[in-house]
């Protein structure tokens, strides 16, 4: 009775997060996929065919012919998309890149703290959570506009006679993301490294490693499992990041999030819309299933 | 291996005034803060001895050792390695490898790419370094698990591949710091005599710190017991047993019955005490100590003799209740209460086959020890 009991419970706790994803990721999901299989029409909802009961089942069937890929074939036919899909991939991974080669001494210096000042350090790392995120990069137009206090401060310290035009530009979306996303990055490097025994790093120079070398061949190797969850937490948000290129990257700015924004809002295409947010999910769904196997890879190695 | 038997005993440079010192700790202090690790250290190790540092926890032996590897800087005093001063040469510089008790195995590296680490390190060319892996590999007995990851072995493989890692590049100097902790007893044993035909085999210079008494008398050449930062005696195991210079050593080492008493007597035929209860005991040892000061003559149990009569010819024998017994097979010891409330501790070889005892639990009993089994402790 109570092993039958037992046994139902412990099927029960595996389909609660399978059920979590069927009914919030899967369901919406198709949901999304029919939209980009339509063609867009000026109807309330803005696209045919739609699916109802009302008309019974074989009239159901016989628009589901009425489905088609033609909006993929029109994406990957028009070089804006092509583009902007690159271009995201490309920002994302120099912001991936400057936030890790930022977030690495900042784990760094974290992890070898003194263990009293440790969790004052974690708090500082997490603190701007406590301020809205949009308020955030609003802060930095503030900071980053030509007469903002950046340029103002350099001016004072007579560096510059010029104002820098950073606002608007790359520059100032890598400035963004690395600031936005810092937290998601140093967290994880810090679990891994604070976790790591230090007497490997005294072994090591014991056999004869300088403590440059001992980094490079003890302390990365062995914190990379924290380097690409790191990563993963920050690429994955940054290539679809709509608000950071919208209001830091000005109009010029070509990223995939504020084209998937513009087909919704602006042009009320949403087969197209939704298209484009199937073909970002699939560019995303490769480096979290790579991630992933990595991950299992590093806990089978690190039992 | 060879068992190593008559070619050490003759082993004892400390004992020649001519010899050179190999390490020398001079006066070395180490604070943490407010906290004295090592106080004012002074020792000399000689090349090839096997040198244990015994002690209980937090005495500073892993401190020392510490300091010998370059892991910390000594607070004042200096160490000297073949003449040469050791401050300010960084552990990746100095001649000597350490094991460390967690073995600090690479987690990321093949068995013998942790090996190879200090030979890559070096810049020994490939094929040399090659034929050094596979000779430690077959010194410690694991040629066939050169590929595996640390985390694929056992406990006792992990020790042997944190000694060839350490030994691969032929160290002056093996620092060990609890090599065998991890290990369980039988393993231990093993290891230790592996590691003493390892040692003489390469002729190294070992020093181990280790809080296993057992260890560090089976082991080492000659033992320094320390306590609170201090060395309170350096000398050869049977030395330390036999004529332990203070009760801290004497209770440390092996266990031992004290008996306090005022000193009578003194001068070339030994020592006299006399007890608190009148009871006079005496020894062929010397006491370092002036007459009437109180002292303590130490007999470990096994030079008790324990028996149901008062023995005829006994200088120092004691009356009691026979307390406790305690039968291990090899051994039975007794634990016989004095009529002052002493319990003192009496070991026979049970070199006879015999069930049942002619002593039972409160039997009146007699201990009794010999003159030349004794010391008089004066501190």
């Amino acid at each position: 009775m109570n092993r039958a009991l037992s046994a139902i419970f412990r099927r029960l706790v595996i389909v609660v997060p399978y059920a979590w994803l069927l009914v919030f990721f899967l369901v919406p999901f198709f949901i999304v996929f029919k939209i980009s299989l339509s063609q867009t029409a000026i109807a309330m909802p803005p696209y045919v065919p739609t699916f109802g009961l009302a008309e019974g089942w074989s009239a159901l069937f016989g628009r589901l012919g009425e489905l088609s890929f033609e909006n993929y074939v029109w994406l990957f036919g028009d070089p804006l998309y092509v583009n902007a899909y690159l271009s995201s991939v490309w920002i994302a991974g120099v912001s991936t890149a400057l936030t890790l080669a930022v977030g690495y001494p900042i784990a760094y210096g974290m992890a070898r703290a003194p263990s009293s000042v440790r969790p004052l350090l974690l708090m500082l790392v997490i603190l701007p959570f406590w301020t809205s995120f949009l308020i955030r990069v609003y802060a930095w137009i503030g900071i980053l506009k030509p007469e903002g206090l950046l340029n103002q401060f350099l001016f004072f310290l007579g560096v510059i006679d010029q104002p820098l035009i950073i606002l608007n530009t790359t520059t100032a979306i890598y400035i963004g993301i690395v600031y936005s996303y810092l937290p998601f990055m140093v967290l994880p490097l810090y679990a891994t490294l604070e976790k790591m025994d230090y007497s490997l790093i005294e072994a090591a120079g014991d056999l004869g490693c300088p403590p440059l070398t001992a980094f490079w061949k003890i302390t990365f190797p062995l914190s990379l499992p924290g380097v690409l969850a790191g990563c993963m937490l920050v690429f994955i948000p940054a290539v679809g990041e709509f608000v950071i290129p919208d209001l830091l990257g000005g109009p010029r700015t070509l990223m995939i999030g504020k084209t998937l924004w513009t087909e919704f809002f602006n042009n009320r295409d949403w087969p197209v819309a939704s298209a484009v947010a199937v073909i970002l999910l699939i560019i995303l769904v490769v480096p979290i299933v790579f991630f992933q196997r990595a991950q299992a890879r590093a806990q089978e190695a690190g039992r | 291996m060879e068992s190593l038997g008559s070619t050490r005993r003759s082993f004892a440079p400390w004992a020649d005034p001519k010899a050179k010192p190999y390490i020398q700790i001079e006066n070395v202090t180490k604070r943490f803060g407010d906290f004295t690790a090592v106080d004012d250290l002074t020792l000399t190790i000689y090349e090839r001895e096997f040198f244990a540092l015994l002690g209980a926890s937090g005495c500073g032996k892993s401190t020392l050792l510490r300091m010998l590897g370059g892991f910390e800087t000594p607070s004042a005093g200096r160490i000297l390695l073949d003449g040469q001063d050791l401050r300010g040469i960084p552990p990746y510089k100095r001649p000597v490898n350490m094991m460390f008790q967690s073995y600090a195995l690479f987690p990321h590296m093949s068995v013998e790419a942790n090996i190879a680490f200090g030979l890559k390190q070096e810049g020994m060319p490939r094929g040399q370094i090659a034929e050094r892996v596979v000779q430690m590999l077959k010194l410690v007995k694991l040629e066939q698990f050169a590929a595996r990851k640390p985390h694929q072995l056992s406990g006792g493989q992990r020790q042997r591949v944190a000694l060839a890692r350490s030994l691969a590049k032929r160290p002056k100097v093996l620092l060990l710091d609890e090599p065998l902790g991890a290990l369980d007893k039988k393993l231990r044993e093993e290891t230790q005599f592996e590691l003493m035909d390892l040692q003489h085999e390469l002729g190294l210079t070992f020093v181990v710190v280790t809080h296993d008494q057992e260890e560090a008398m089976t082991m080492a050449d000659r033992i320094a017991i320390m306590e609170k930062g201090n060395v309170l005696q350096v000398a050869t195991p049977p030395e330390i047993y036999e004529a332990p210079n203070s009760r801290f050593v004497a209770d440390f080492v092996g266990s031992i019955n004290m008996f306090e008493g005022k000193l009578r007597e003194k001068g070339s035929r030994g020592s006299r005490i006399v007890r608190p209860d009148g009871l006079a005991l005496s020894a062929d040892a010397p006491a370092d100590a002036v007459v009437g000061d109180m002292v303590w003559m130490a007999v470990r149990p096994e030079k008790m003799k324990v028996s149901g009569a008062r023995p005829d010819n006994a200088v120092n024998s004691m009356e009691g209740e026979v307390w406790d017994i305690a039968y291990l097979g090899d051994m039975t010891i007794y634990y016989v209460k004095l009529d002052d409330g002493t319990i003192v501790k009496a070991s026979t070889v049970n070199s006879l086959r015999k069930i049942g005892d002619e002593l039972t639990w409160h039997d009146r009993a007699w201990v009794s020890f010999a003159p030349d089994a004794a010391v008089v402790l004066a501190r």
